[in-house]
C-alpha cells in the first residue's frame, strides 16, 4: 500500500497535497498496490469523495477530542503509529511547512530515513529517489533504503493531477484511528494566532516584483524601486545582500532563505543573480534585468534587459511609464 | 541560561555550481565555506538571550577537521564555547548526525546539567533534509517549535513565532527545556568584531572524533537540473532604453 499525508480546507486536498497524492498515483500504478490517504482535523472525513476522484480507496482519519487545532507531535506521533500498523510500502508528504514537520516526527518516531524535497521516486531493487539540494539548485539521485520509504515532494515539483469528480459518487472507505495519545504529547500546540496585516501585496503572490540588490547602494536607494512597484501595482523583492546590510526588511527577502516568488514579471535591478537569489525566482514568468553588468549570472538568464546604472534608468522608465498612461 | 546551537559547515557557493568528475560532491576547489543563513541567526539568538538573561553558549558542529572555523566564526560574534564532532568529512544522513549530537549533548548534559534551549536552523544548506532538529527533540522527549521566526525565553516556558501558511502568525508557547529551529529573519546578525575574532582564535575547542557511518538514502549522483535555454533580449543601454522598457510591460499587460 502507498499512503499519502493530506492536508485539506474541509476535507478538500489543498495544493501541495495534490502534488503529494499525484506522485502517490503513480507509485501505486508502478507498484501494483492501493492508494491510501491520511487525514486529521475537522472535515477530514469529508475528502472521501474528492480523493476517491484521486485513486484513493481508503481514507485513514486520525481521531482525538483532543486535536482541536495543530499540534505536531501528537499528530507526528498519531501517524507514527498508524504508519507501524498498516506498514505501507511507502508515505508521501507534501511540500508544506506542515507535511515537512509532521514527516520528520514519523521519522524521529519510527527510526526511519526520510527523504525530503523528491521531485521522481522509481520502486525497483533498489527503490531510488531524485531529490532537491541546495534549495534545488542541485539534484541527487539516491537509493532508498528500508522496509518503509518515507518521502515528501518539493514544493511545485509534480503537476498535480486533476482529480475527476465521478469519484464522489463513490467515496474512499474511511477507517478512523484513534491514536494512543498522552496529555503530554499535546504540550507543542498553537497557543495563539496573529492575523495578517490586511491590504498588503503579498511577495510570494505579486504580479509584479521589483528586486533590488546591492547595486541600489543604500536604504535610500530603494525609493525610485518602491514608485515604480507602486505605478505597476507590484511589490519590492531584495537579495540577501539588503537585508543583511539593514536596509530593507527580511520578509522581503527574495531566495533560498528567503521568499519564493512566481511574478508575471521580476525587475531585478542590481541583482547578480547567486544561485541562491536564483531559486527563489524561477517561478518568475519573465525576467528584465537592470545591471551595469552585461556579464552577470542575472542578466545571462533574464528575458530582457537593460545594460546600465538603475539610478539613471527607473527614473527614466518611471516617467516613460507616466507619460504612457 | 544554557543554550546549545548546532551549525553546519558548507561550500560558498555563488554564480554556478560545479561538480566533481565523479559526481559525488560539489567541486569546492575555488569556494569559500560557511553555515547556512538559518544557522547564523541561530547563533545570533543564543548570543542574544545570554547577554539578556546570563548564562553560556555552546556552538556544535559535525564535521571534519576545517570545521573549526566556523566554530570560531561563532565565537568571534560571542558565543562561549564550542564542541566539534570529527568526522573524516564524509557524507552523514540526518538519522546519524541528529543522533551522533543527542549522545554529544546527553554526554555534556551529564555534567553541565540541561540545556535550556538546544537552536539549529530550520533546514541545512546543502541537504535541505528539514529534520534533525525534530529527530533530536524525539530522541531527548524534548518539545519543538520548527521555522520560528521570532522567540522569547521565559522562566518556565519558551514562547515561539511562525508564519502561518494563510499570512499571519503561529504562537507556540512550550515547556523549557526545548529545541527550536530557526528561520533567517528572526534577528539581524551582528558582523565580528576584531577583538571578537581574536578572542575566537584563541579558545579551546572539545572534540570528540566519531566512525564513519553509511549515508541513507545513499548518494549514486548529484546532478545540476537542466535550465531553460533563454537568449535575453537587450533592450538597450541606460535611460534611452525606457521607451521599449515600456512597450514590454505593455506586452505583458502590466500598462494599458
Ligand atoms: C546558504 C545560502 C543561502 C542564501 N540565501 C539567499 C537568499 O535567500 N537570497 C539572496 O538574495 N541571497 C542569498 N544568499 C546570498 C547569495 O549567495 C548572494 O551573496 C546574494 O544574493 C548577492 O546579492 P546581490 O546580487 O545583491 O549582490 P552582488 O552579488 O554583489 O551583486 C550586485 C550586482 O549589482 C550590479 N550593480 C552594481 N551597481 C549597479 C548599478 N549602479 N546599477 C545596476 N547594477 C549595478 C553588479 O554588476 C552586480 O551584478 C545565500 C547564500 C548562502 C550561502
Ligand atoms: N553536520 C551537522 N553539524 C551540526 N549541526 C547540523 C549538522 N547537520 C545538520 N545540523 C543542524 O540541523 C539543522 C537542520 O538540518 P537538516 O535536517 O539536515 O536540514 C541545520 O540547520 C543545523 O542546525
Amino acid at each position: 500500500m502507498i499512503l499519502v499525508l493530506i492536508e485539506h480546507e474541509a476535507g478538500m486536498p489543498d495544493r501541495l497535497s495534490s502534488e503529494a497524492l499525484t506522485m502517490g498515483r503513480r507509485l501505486a500504478e508502478a507498484t501494483g498496490s492501493p492508494l491510501h490517504a491520511m487525514a486529521w482535523g475537522d472535515g477530514a472525513a469529508a475528502g472521501a469523495g474528492p480523493l476517491r476522484g484521486a485513486g484513493v480507496a481508503v481514507l485513514h482519519t486520525i481521531e482525538d477530542p483532543r486535536l482541536t487545532d495543530y499540534a505536531p507531535e501528537a499528530i507526528g506521533k498519531g501517524l507514527a503509529q498508524l504508519i507501524e500498523r498498516e506498514r505501507p510500502l511507502a508515505v508521501i508528504g507534501g511540500g508544506s511547512d506542515r507535511a515537512v514537520e509532521l514527516m520528520a516526527h514519523v521519522g524521529a518516531r519510527t527510526g526511519l530515513p526520510l527523504a525530503a524535497n523528491s521531485t521522481d521516486v522509481r520502486p525497483g531493487e533498489p527503490w531510488q529517489v531524485t531529490r532537491q539540494r541546495w534549495g534545488g539548485s542541485l539534484l541527487e539521485e539516491a537509493r532508498l533504503d528500508g522496509p518503509i520509504r518515507l518521502l515528501t515532494v518539493a514544493a511545485h515539483a509534480v503537476e498535480p493531477a486533476a482529480m475527476t469528480l465521478a469519484g464522489a459518487a463513490s467515496p474512499a472507505e474511511v477507517r478512523p484511528f484513534a491514536p494512543d495519545l498522552t496529555d503530554g504529547d499535546l504540550r507543542v500546540r498553537i497557543t495563539s494566532r496573529v492575523p495578517a496585516e490586511a491590504g498588503k501585496i503579498s511577495l510570494a503572490d505579486a504580479r509584479v516584483v521589483v528586486g533590488g540588490g546591492r547595486g541600489v547602494g543604500s536604504a535610500e536607494g530603494f525609493a525610485e524601486l518602491d514608485e515604480l512597484a507602486a505605478l505597476l501595482g507590484g511589490t519590492v523583492g531584495v537579495s540577501r545582500v539588503v537585508t543583511s546590510a539593514g536596509w530593507r526588511p527580511h520578509a522581503q527577502q527574495v531566495g533560498q532563505t528567503g521568499t519564493r516568488i512566481a511574478p508575471d514579471l521580476y525587475i531585478a535591478c542590481g541583482i547578480s543573480g547567486a544561485i541562491q537569489h536564483m531559486v527563489g525566482a524561477r517561478s518568475a514568468k519573465a525576467i528584465l534585468a537592470i545591471n551595469t553588468d552585461r556579464d552577470a549570472p542575472m542578466v545571462t538568464r533574464a528575458t530582457y534587459a537593460v545594460i546600465g546604472d538603475l539610478h539613471t534608468v527607473l527614473p527614466a522608465i518611471i516617467s516613460a511609464v507616466r507619460e504612457a498612461r | 541560561m544554557n543554550i546549545l546551537v548546532c551549525v553546519k559547515r558548507v561550500p560558498a557557493t555563488a554564480g554556478k555550481i560545479t561538480l566533481t568528475a565523479d559526481e559525488q560532491a560539489i567541486d569546492t576547489r575555488y569556494l569559500g565555506f560557511t553555515v547556512s543563513p538559518h544557522e547564523e541567526c541561530a547563533v545570533e539568538e543564543a548570543v542574544r538571550i545570554v547577554e539578556a538573561q546570563g548564562g553560556t553558549s555552546t556552538v556544535l558542529t559535525l564535521g571534519p577537521e576545517e570545521a573549526t572555523d566556523q566554530l570560531r566564526e561563532a565565537m568571534a560574534v560571542g558565543i562561549d564555547r564550542a564542541m566539534l564532532l570529527q568526522t573524516d568529512g564524509g557524507e552523514w544522513d540526518a538519522v546519524a548526525t541528529a543522533g551522533a549530537i543527542v549522545d554529544a549533548i546527553r554526554a555534556r548534559e551529564a555534567v553541565d546539567g540541561p540545556y535550556d534551549l538546544v537552536l539549529l536552523g530550520n533546514e541545512a544548506a546543502d541537504t535541505g533534509d528539514y529534520q534533525v532538529g525534530v529527530r533530536v527533540a524525539v530522541a531527548l522527549d524534548r518539545p519543538a517549535v520548527t521555522g520560528a521566526k521570532g522567540l522569547e525565553v521565559r522562566d518556565d516556558a519558551v514562547v515561539a513565532r511562525r508564519e502561518a501558511a494563510s499570512g499571519g502568525w503561529e504562537v507556540y508557547e512550550i515547556p523549557r527545556p526545548a529545541v527550536v529551529t530557526v528561520k533567517e529573519g528572526i534577528n539581524l546578525p551582528r558582523y565580528p568584531s576584531v577583538p571578537g575574532r581574536l578572542r575566537a582564535r584563541k579558545k579551546e575547542i572539545e572534540r570528540v572524533t566519531l566512525d564513519p557511518a553509511a549515508a541513507s538514502p545513499a548518494r549514486i549522483r548529484l546532478r545540476v537540473p537542466v535550465e531553460k535555454e533563454s537568449a535575453v533580449e537587450i533592450l538597450g543601454e541606460g535611460p534611452e532604453a525606457a521607451p521599449r522598457v515600456v512597450e514590454v510591460f505593455r506586452r505583458l499587460g502590466l500598462i494599458a
